[in-house]
């Protein structure tokens, strides 16, 4: 599936990366441990996260991640944002709790 | 081929960017994807380890026709029981390096599962050195 559909069906707000909606989305992985998502996630997922500082830009960017997901409304500073476009992640923002918006994720990607 | 990067302790915003900068090299030497992914969780761990726990450091990386050997060198605390600082959990992060999600005590563990060899050597209050090999042949 590809993110933008993502972005679509579960209306979430595109922070940055609005010309990478196009990469593929192979599911997600849900974590706030940034050693758990280098050790776990996998290649292509969205990453559901409340982290906002400027490291899980690189953590997505080493892991390949298809995006990142921020829940609860939560927002990313200045620095976060610009080290995303450089690195090509597209961040992503819900006003949802992880677990509501992992559970739509979740069926949406299943019934794919 | 061999280059090296500088690590600063301390420098959360800057976590990452070697291991960034190697992966990209490890790509247009063609290296299989699968072996790529593997070095880049190990070395980014590393890497961490040296801005989390670390005063200052260096990423010495050495790319051979059949391994890549990945050696970082630190001055800092060093690590006063290396058998449990490898146990999956353990962790000495402070509050304010937990917050930004560090911490788990995962990255030891991580580096362990991802490389053919690990080799870590340390002296308290002086420093700590992690060598990590993994065979692209
Ligand atoms: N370069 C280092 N210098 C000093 N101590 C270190 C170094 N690397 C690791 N350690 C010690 O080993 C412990 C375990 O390291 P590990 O990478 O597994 O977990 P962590 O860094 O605490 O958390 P995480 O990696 O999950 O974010 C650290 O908490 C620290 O006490
Ligand atoms: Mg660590």
């Amino acid at each position: 599936m590809k993110l933008t559909e993502v972005v679509n069906k579960l209306e979430l707000e595109v922070i940055c990366g609005e010309d990478l909606l196009e990469n593929t989305v192979t599911g997600g992985y849900c974590s706030d441990l940034l050693s758990d998502v280098m050790g776990n996630a996998q290649e292509g997922q969205v990453w559901l996260t409340i982290q906002v500082h400027n490291n899980i830009i690189a953590v997505a960017s080493l892991k390949e991640l298809s995006a990142i997901l921020l829940v609860k409304g939560l927002k990313p500073g200045k620095e976060t944002i610009e080290t995303a476009i450089q690195q090509g992640i597209p961040i992503l923002r819900t006003n949802e709790t992880a677990f509501e918006i992992a559970g739509r994720l979740y069926n949406l990607i299943r019934q794919s | 081929m061999e280059f090296e990067y500088p690590i600063e302790g301390g420098d959360f915003t800057r976590a990452g960017m070697a291991s960034s900068q190697v992966k990209k090299v490890l790509k247009q030497l063609n290296i299989a994807p699968a072996i790529i992914k593997r070095i880049a969780v190990a070395m980014y761990e590393a890497e961490v380890n040296v801005v989390a726990h670390a005063f200052k450091g260096t990423m010495l990386v050495n790319i051979m026709p059949d391994k890549v050997f990945i050696k970082f060198i630190d001055e800092g605390p060093g690590i006063h029981d290396i058998d449990l600082a490898m146990q999956e959990g353990f962790s000495t992060a402070t509050e304010s390096v937990r917050q930004m999600g560090f911490g788990a005590g995962m990255g030891l563990p991580n580096i362990k599962k991802n490389v053919d060899e690990l080799q870590i050597s340390s002296v308290v209050n002086k420093g700590t050195t992690v060598e990590l090999t993994t065979y692209i042949s």
